[in-house]
């Protein structure tokens, strides 16, 4: 039995608005497993990214328990337990991709910083643009360099809000291939919102289904598929079996507002 | 084949073909010179109309007359543009820099002092800004008095300021240079704090998930995000540094600096030496926004700004 690394029980969050009490997350319980990658897909507002940003210590809930490595999500944060990336790249316009990746080390004080930045790099498949400033790469690149930013301290958690979201397809399938390959050799747990269906059955072992007003798990499907993909099992039974089931729990989600 | 002298001629062509392009630059510019300076003669003729009307009268009269008596009067309520040029250029480059004449040594009175009323003014501005970006408290006490500070007219509240800040026993420099601190620290503490606040959501918070200090957010994010604005609050600092330095020689009665020579000028009603100190004056200020901006424009450029 692998640890458990996220452990949510009956968490809400109520944002105070303008216009009133906003119910961003309501009931939601939901364990993630050591090893695992875990995608929370549903429509806008139903609290996916909220719940990641929960995770991550960024928001508070207003009620249930959420723990991170057993520690409560503020001690986990304050101990680095993870990497987040943010749905833009988020990168420091005035450092090179060199200096980007150096962030954290530089804060948290790591030894052997070059080297930390060289592996991390070569596993974005972006060696030998160190030098390069932000604006002189695509989008794409730039959300790897922020993925390399992530890796740079070996959190053993990563955070993913939708970080492919604003490239076009034909990028964001080869970054999902590499984002696979990339979980396959470092065996991080991962936490990635989407709201992509074929994005999340490609990708995880686990789909957690949301539904908004209050935002909610209404599904959570394990993938069976083999751990080693390729892109081609988007055409097979067993994948569009699970796409459907997903499209689904969504459909079910939405149902009452039409 | 080309003869050396078809070739040198060919070059020479060149050049003026390239001088003329910079010349088409410039048009708009030296249209508008141009325009001032024709406007600045023509408003001689009746400005000093009243000194020069029974002169013109004594030699006959006509249109000759009055233009040269109108622009070259000795002691003129309005120079003409040569007299000035000839004042600037007797008391700047006929003069050796260091004799009392020289008005590049009263500018370098007044410039040391604008520039340590710069950098003081400069590093207030930058403190005062980093206190309220970071304590929520200092917004709403500080942020009225630092802009109620800058309502008072700087010729009221000079005076009262030297003679305070001199029974203090402080070098006169400091003194003189507390009064362009007053007025720079100003723009800068208005522009820093909104370049302290000019990092997204999402860049704090990756600040938040590395669990970085506030100081080390401050020095990796926030102040390299506030350099822009710096240099902007800066350009605007540092014009005003030199009109504070010269408002500072005014009440002390000085002896030395452009604000002396003003003083000097109005004393003796020499508009001539007047005009003169105001042109250095502000070709200097010029000349320091210039800097400023290749500053800027240097040291973005090596943060990796697009070109």
């Amino acid at each position: 039995m692998a640890a458990k690394v996220i452990s949510a029980q009956n968490l809400g969050l109520i944002f105070q608005t303008a216009d009133g009490a906003v119910e961003a997350l309501s009931e939601i319980t939901l364990d993630v497993n050591e090893g695992e990658f875990v995608s929370l897909i549903g429509p806008s507002g139903c609290g996916k990214t909220t719940l990641l940003r929960a995770i991550a210590n960024l928001e508070n809930p207003t009620s249930g328990r959420l723990t991170v490595n057993g520690l409560s999500a503020e001690a986990a944060r304050l101990a680095r337990a993870y990497g987040y990336v943010f749905q833009a790249p988020a990168l420091l316009p005035w450092r090179d991709v060199n200096d980007n990746v150096r962030l954290p080390l530089e804060i948290m004080g790591f030894d052997d910083m070059a080297g930390r930045v060289s592996r991390n790099l070569a596993l974005v498949n972006l060696a030998g643009f160190e030098k390069k400033y932000p604006w002189q790469l695509s989008g794409g690149m730039q959300q790897r360099v922020s993925i390399a930013r992530a890796l740079a301290f070996d959190p053993k958690l990563l955070l993913m809000d939708e970080p492919f979201g604003a490239l076009d397809e034909i990028v964001r399938d080869r970054l999902n291939q590499q984002l696979l390959e990339l979980w396959g050799s470092t065996k991080k747990t991962i936490v990635f919102v989407t709201h992509s269906i074929p994005e999340a059955v490609f990708l995880s072992t686990k789909i957690v289904v949301m539904s908004p007003r209050p935002g909610r798990i209404i599904d959570v499907i394990e993938v069976d598929l083999a751990s080693q993909r390729k892109l081609e099992i988007r055409e097979t039974p067993a994948f569009l079996k699970i796409a459907h089931r997903v499209r689904q729990g969504l459909k079910a989600g939405h149902s009452y507002e039409d | 084949m080309k003869t050396d002298a078809a070739f040198r001629s060919g070059h020479s062509q060149d050049m003026a073909a390239c001088a003329a392009s910079i010349a088409m630059k410039h048009v708009p510019l030296l249209t508008v010179t141009l325009a001032i300076i024709i406007f600045w003669y023509a408003m001689c003729i009746p400005m000093n109309a009243v000194l020069t009307a029974p002169k013109i009268v004594a030699a006959g009269g006509g249109f000759a007359n009055t233009l040269i008596f109108s622009w070259s009067e000795g002691r003129p309520v309005l120079p003409s543009p040569h007299q000035v040029f000839r004042e600037i250029w007797n008391t700047v480059f006929a003069v050796e820099p260091w004799a009392i004449k020289s008005l590049v040594y009263h500018l370098w009175i007044t410039l040391s002092s604008t520039l340590v009323g710069f950098l003081m003014g400069g590093l207030l501005g930058t403190a005062l800004a980093i206190g309220i970006v970071h304590v929520a408290s200092l917004e709403k006490s500080l942020m009225p008095w630092v802009i109620a500070s800058q309502t008072i007219p700087i010729l009221a509240i000079a005076p009262m300021l030297i003679v305070v800040l001199g029974k203090t026993g402080l070098p006169d420099i400091f003194t003189k240079a507390s009064i362009s601190t007053y007025l720079c620290f100003f723009p800068v503490t208005i522009g820093m704090v909104k370049g302290l606040r000019s990092p997204d959501v999402m860049q704090q918070d990756l600040m938040r998930t590395y669990n970085a200090s506030s100081v080390q957010t401050l020095w990796k994010l926030r102040l390299p995000a506030s350099l822009p604005f710096l240099f902007a609050s800066l350009k605007v600092s540092v014009a005003i540094s030199l009109t504070g330095a010269i408002v500072a020689e005014l009440p002390t009665g000085a002896v030395a600096g452009i604000g002396a020579r003003l003083l000097n000028g109005s004393y003796y009603g020499n508009t001539l030496q007047i005009w003169a100190a105001l042109f250095v004056a502000a070709f200097a200020a010029a000349m320091l926004v210039l800097l400023l901006s290749a500053l800027e424009k240097y040291s973005l450029k090596r943060m990796g700004t697009k070109a």
